[in-house]
């Protein structure tokens, strides 16, 4: 009876933590076997321990290619659709004009479009337009799909600053590009880093437009891809890991600096 | 990813606390909008025009295509394809109910009593996002396999002889089967679901629980009458983030399914990228979106949260 009580009384925690480890399973068979050394062209089934990927994680031909491709276009993407981005939340948040709704509506459909139908129509454009697939279209495409997430990061966090401070700025006498260096950007910048990181991990990671708009021209998600089909090789494995730890101790130490600086202020 | 769901898209934009600091030029806001619009318009917008005129037109790769008005591509690939709508619609659908079920404890968890723990375990849902999913899913392969011990767990259990008479696996097998394309729907999409939901619950006054225990409400009743309904926006903004790319992904049936589990997406795929036959793939692309925005729209007027998406 005891028993079943506490099992009652910590259900929600239970079946919450099953779930998180039904979405930390993948990361970790990745993780186990980028130190497998697999029997043939697939690495789906342990055979024995070895360090051999993680050594030389460029072994494999166009891996480490496609992977800086995605890298540099995730870059231009994040640049790009920062920048639209940022200009757009602002005009949204701090002028009234006309045709609001309508700009409010065309920023949130990308947003709720399945990402094979942009990618398709995307394709008929640059298919009519007779345009070379390839690095510029697939720049195109990510810069595209990434702008909504960037405005509504950002018009998030323009919406709770308190234009008080530019007034108070301006009534010291400070110009109005002073002004928006020295304050307004400062106070918008967790905002627009947190867009551009979502929009970084969104186009690093895109496949479904990519493969549409992308021609010939391989990143690293097609060549995930192409790999399922010929042979998985183990040092897929090895990014795929190294990605997930990037990610997490980028993030924690984002939180440590944070906290710190709470504590500085107060 | 939590900033996505907080601001709402469809709603009047609550005016800013007052007017900007000083009237700059009236056109001000039009450049600002000017080259992000310009990009929306020109790589998003008049695309689908251009897919609505390729879906009427008649040729062939050789000879060039013509706008003929040609209506019956409609008709043709829903007389075609309609299997592969109905199994998207039916597998999106069921992954959302899944990601619903599986993702509110952890939300609840994450809101109410994670304590310290809660940023770790926030970081540890979305940071497989930085990790490919084609690679995780890809690990799906591995975990699903037909000696893995999962199909060996589930073969002893005899569960896997419930699913196959309900049809969604085959014999003695996962991979290949319904079952492994909506387990990967499923797992691709959670966070979707996990962080609205979280966001919505996290703005749920802690007093309110409390006032509904002093007035003699058991947890779940607390929970039925309080906690629930206090975060429907989080779930119908979860259940759309969720549904929506599920129905037109084609990745998870690719990798973790066979012929017989295609959806619309795998068709569009092939129809566009090895057939070359523009119209049709154009036609069903159009009918998928037109669906889905069908959908939406009715989902949002049901549940009377028109202001909340």
């Amino acid at each position: 009876m005891a028993l079943l009580r506490w099992f009652k009384s910590r259900l929600v925690v239970i079946a919450g933590l099953l779930t998180l480890g039904y979405l930390l399973l993948p990361n970790i068979v990745v993780t186990v076997f980028s130190f497998n050394n697999p029997k043939g062209r697939f690495n789906y089934e342990w055979q024995q321990f070895s360090t051999d990927a993680w050594t030389d994680p460029c072994g494999v031909a166009d891996l480490c290619g496609s992977l800086s491709l995605s890298l540099q276009i995730a870059a231009w993407a994040t640049l790009g659709a920062t920048a639209l981005g940022t200009m757009i939340a602002f005009a949204l948040v701090r002028y009234r004009f006309r045709a609001r709704g309508a700009v409010n509506s065309l920023i949130f459909l990308p947003m709720a479009m399945p990402e094979v139908v942009m990618a398709a129509s995307l394709l008929t454009l640059f298919l009519n337009l007779g345009a070379q697939l390839g690095f510029w279209t697939i720049l195109i495409a990510h810069i595209m799909f990434c702008l909504s997430f960037v405005v509504t990061a950002v018009k998030a966090r323009v919406m709770s600053m308190d234009p008080r401070l530019e007034q108070a700025a301006q009534d010291l006498y400070a110009g109005p590009v002073q002004t928006f260096l020295r304050v307004t950007l400062p106070i918008a910048a967790p905002g627009i880093a947190a867009g551009a990181l979502l929009a970084f991990a969104l186009s690093f990671d895109d496949f479904i437009i990519t493969n549409f708009n992308a021609g010939s021209t391989v990143t690293f998600p097609m060549f995930v891809w192409g790999s399922a089909q010929r042979g998985t090789p183990v040092q897929i494995n090895v990014i795929g890991t190294a990605m997930f730890l990037l990610a997490v101790l980028f993030v924690l130490a984002g939180i440590v600096m944070g906290n710190r600086r709470n504590r500085q202020k107060a | 990813m939590t900033t996505v769901t907080d601001a709402p898209p469809l709603a009047p934009t609550p005016a800013p606390k007052e007017r900007p600091p000083r009237r700059r030029g009236r056109l001000t806001p039009y450049w600002l909008l000017l080259p992000g619009l310009l990009w929306l318009v020109v790589f998003f917008a008049l695309p689908m025009v251009y897919q609505a005129s390729t879906s009427v037109q008649t040729g062939s790769l050789e000879e060039g295509y013509q706008v003929t008005w040609h209506f019956a591509t409609y008709w043709d690939a829903v007389a075609d394809y309609w299997p592969q709508f109905l199994r998207s619609i039916a597998y999106a659908g069921t992954a959302t109910v899944l990601c619903l079920l599986l993702g509110y404890p952890l939300a609840y968890l994450i809101a109410f009593r994670a304590g310290r723990w809660r940023n770790l375990i926030l970081i540890l849902v979305v940071a497989p996002f930085f990790t490919s999913f084609l690679i995780r899913t890809l690990a799906w392969k591995t975990i699903l396999a037909d000696s893995g011990p999962v199909v060996g767990a589930l073969n002893t259990l005899h569960v896997l002889d419930v699913t196959s008479w309900l049809g969604i696996t085959a014999g003695d097998r996962v991979l290949a089967t319904p079952l492994a394309v909506i387990c990967g729907l499923t797992y691709n999409f959670l966070p979707f679901m996990i962080l609205p939901l979280y966001t919505s619950l996290e703005r749920i006054d802690g007093r309110l629980h409390e006032a509904a225990g002093d007035l003699y409400a058991r947890p779940f009743t607390t929970f039925r009458k309080v906690t629930f309904p206090l975060s429907m926006p989080g779930v119908v903004s979860g259940t759309l983030l969720t549904f929506i790319p599920a129905s037109g992904d084609y990745v998870n049936a690719d990798l973790l399914g066979s012929t017989d589990t295609r959806m619309v997406g795998n068709v569009i795929q092939t129809q566009f990228l090895r057939i070359l036959d523009y119209p049709t793939a154009a036609a069903l692309s159009f009918i998928l979106m037109a669906g889905i925005l069908a959908i939406v729209t009715l989902y949002i007027r049901k549940s009377g949260t028109e202001d909340l998406v």
